[in-house]
């Protein structure tokens, strides 16, 4: 073979296998969804939303109390979460802009976005759950507010950070003192992207299980009291498919079903946003 | 450059109000290492620092703990799966930057997306019920029949393949790492100059030989930025492993053995612990753990920020 034979062929080889790699992504991204949209379709009954559960082993029952469980812990992380997300990323992009302390803070939560759930849940376990003495509901949705606000906090800051200075100034001429010039003129401007950004937390932490283990537990009995053991669907799923009833892998999987469906419509809906509005 | 404008007093408060939210990023990581330290404060005290990391006893009943046996499975199943995620991840890339026609581009980008936001149960619960039985009826006896009479590697494949392994565990983390890195990468070869590789490609370069030669030297920070963070994801993951991992003591060396992760013990034995010593060793390893990630994150952190400088300029 002649050198430029070989070049060519090293190249191709090369190129072949980059190929491959993608497809093995595609491949893993279907054999998972296919995997649990096939298990989950079979087991999803209008009685799992409607049924509490059955005593272990007892077929039937459904998961009404994780449905609602799961619903309230997120809504209260959110409720938590926002709006000090989004308040700490408007310091950092408005009033401390360019400053040390806003990008020491700015570098602090891009590392608290990945910092392991499972800590968080240990630290809330230690200051919510072991001075109340039982688990709680509330011990959850905080758990799930600490993995959010760094998210929002970050996606607040770059989308503020894109609302060009001189639509400010213009403001700012007009005699508007700041805070007004930040809620009147820079939110509505940004208001798609931080949108955008709550959306994506909240599909991320819907999905969270590790801080919800130790914190809001799990309840077998439709609960709606944030002061007790609440019952998540991600927790439910942990525990039923660890356990012994093939009953219990079934609704596994159906709880999967829904949460996935779910959790990729919001981030599609997140992508698709984003693409809208700022192509 | 803004404050200069706060006269007005609601102004003033309005910025004291987005001064604490934001403060509350430094609490929440101060606030944690506290507890964490308060509360494995009793462990420290009995077992020290380096006697528990280096510890490979974990004995609930004798009151024992070393966390060896923890770091060991969360560093060996966290090694195995970037090697298999590293060059899949860069394949990706390199696909989705270099060779695919643009009208794939956006969707395969969305594909890697996905599979990034499917959240760590699913894994698991796919991991135990379908990767695992596969595992254990297919591959591993199949690795054990080829690799397993060889010397020095043959100790890497010995056992009875149970699916409920290092390797599945391996094998589950690397396809959920395997976005962060590809994202990352593919970001960072965008951003090489098309000069630069205009200008190899008119020298006669082939196709590869400009993504080995200029894209992959030129954006090499950000891709190592990537493969840190993806080892600091790799560490913490939690769900995802404990499907599949067994929770097992002991420190082995084949990969058809269960094992222990940090995360795991944590999920596993966390809402158990039944005394006051036992409880304060896992806050201990929840510890060593967050400054673990903690640490591997801000170097990935520092990496990604001198290759964002560099690309800026």
């Amino acid at each position: 073979m002649t050198r430029e034979q070989i070049r060519k062929t090293e190249g191709f080889v090369a190129l072949m296998l980059s190929t491959c790699a993608a497809l093995l992504g595609l491949f893993w991204l279907v054999f998972i969804l296919g995997d649990v949209l096939l298990h989950g379709i079979k087991s999803l009954t209008p009685g799992l939303f409607i049924n509490d559960p059955t005593p272990p082993g007892v077929d039937g029952g459904g998961l009404r109390n994780a449905f609602v469980g799961q619903l309230v812990i997120t809504i209260c992380a959110t409720l938590i979460g926002v709006p000090v997300g989004v308040l700490g990323g408007t310091f950092l992009a408005e009033y401390a802009r360019g400053r040390k302390i806003a990008r020491l803070i700015s570098i602090l939560a891009d590392i608290m976005v990945s910092v392991p759930s499972i800590v968080i849940g240990t630290f809330i376990y230690a200051i919510l759950v072991r001075p109340i003495g039982h688990f709680n509901g509330w011990a959850g949705a905080v758990a799930l507010s600490i993995i959010m606000i760094p998210v929002v906090l970050r996606t607040t800051e770059d989308m503020l950070s894109l609302v060009p200075w001189t639509l400010r100034e213009a403001a700012f001429a007009l005699g508007a003192p700041y805070y007004k010039v930040i809620t009147q003129v820079v939110y509505r401007g940004a208001a798609t992207g931080i949108l955008t950004g709550i959306l994506l937390s909240i599909a991320r932490v819907a999905g969270e299980t590790a801080p919800l283990l130790f914190t809001s537990f799990n309840n077998s009995f439709f609960s709606l009291n944030m002061k007790e053991p609440v019952a998540s669907l991600t927790v439910t799923i942990f525990q039923y498919a660890m356990g012994p009833y093939d009953n219990w892998h079934e609704q596994a999987w159906a709880a999967s079903f829904v949460i996935t469906i779910f959790i990729l419509m919001l981030t599609i809906a997140g992508r698709l946003i984003i693409k809208w509005r700022y192509k | 450059m803004a404050t200069k404008f706060s006269k007005n007093p609601v102004d003033t408060i309005f910025m004291m109000i987005t001064a604490a939210a934001s403060f509350t990023v430094i609490i929440m990581i101060g606030a944690i290492l506290y507890q964490l330290l308060h509360e494995s404060a009793p462990a420290i005290a009995r077992f020290g620092v380096w006697k528990f990391l280096s510890s490979t006893d974990w004995n609930p009943v004798t009151e024992s703990f070393g966390a060896l046996t923890n770091i060991y499975g969360t560093f060996l199943t966290t090694a195995i799966s970037l090697v298999i995620a590293i060059p899949v991840a860069i394949g990706i890339a390199i696909f989705v930057t270099e060779i695919s026609p643009n009208f794939l581009k956006g969707p395969i980008g969305v594909a890697i997306e996905l599979l990034a936001a499917i959240p760590s149960i699913i894994y698991g619960m796919w991991g135990l019920f379908t990767l695992s039985p596969i595992m254990s009826n297919h591959i591993e006896p199949f690795l054990k029949k080829m690799f397993g009479g060889l010397p020095l590697i043959g100790i890497l494949f010995q056992g009875t393949p149970m699916g409920i392994d290092i390797l599945t565990a391996s094998i589950i983390l690397s396809i959920m790492i395997i976005p962060f890195t590809a994202s990352i990468s593919r970001d960072s070869f965008n951003l090489t100059p098309s000069v630069v590789k205009e200008s190899a490609y008119a020298l006669g370069a082939t196709k590869w030989e400009v993504v080995k030669n200029i894209v992959l030297p030129y954006s090499k920070l950000g891709v190592f930025g990537g493969i840190v963070l993806s080892l600091g994801r790799a560490l913490g993951e939690t769900m995802a492993v404990a499907f599949v991992l067994g929770n097992n003591h002991r420190i082995t060396t084949s990969l058809f053995d269960a094992a222990a992760t940090i995360t795991v013990t944590l999920a596993n034995e966390f809402a158990e612990a039944d005394n006051d010593i036992y409880l304060s060793a896992l806050f201990y390893l929840a510890l060593v753990l967050f400054v673990m990630s903690f640490i591997t994150l801000a170097i990935a952190k520092f990496f990604l920020l001198r290759a964002e400088r560099k690309y800026s300029r």
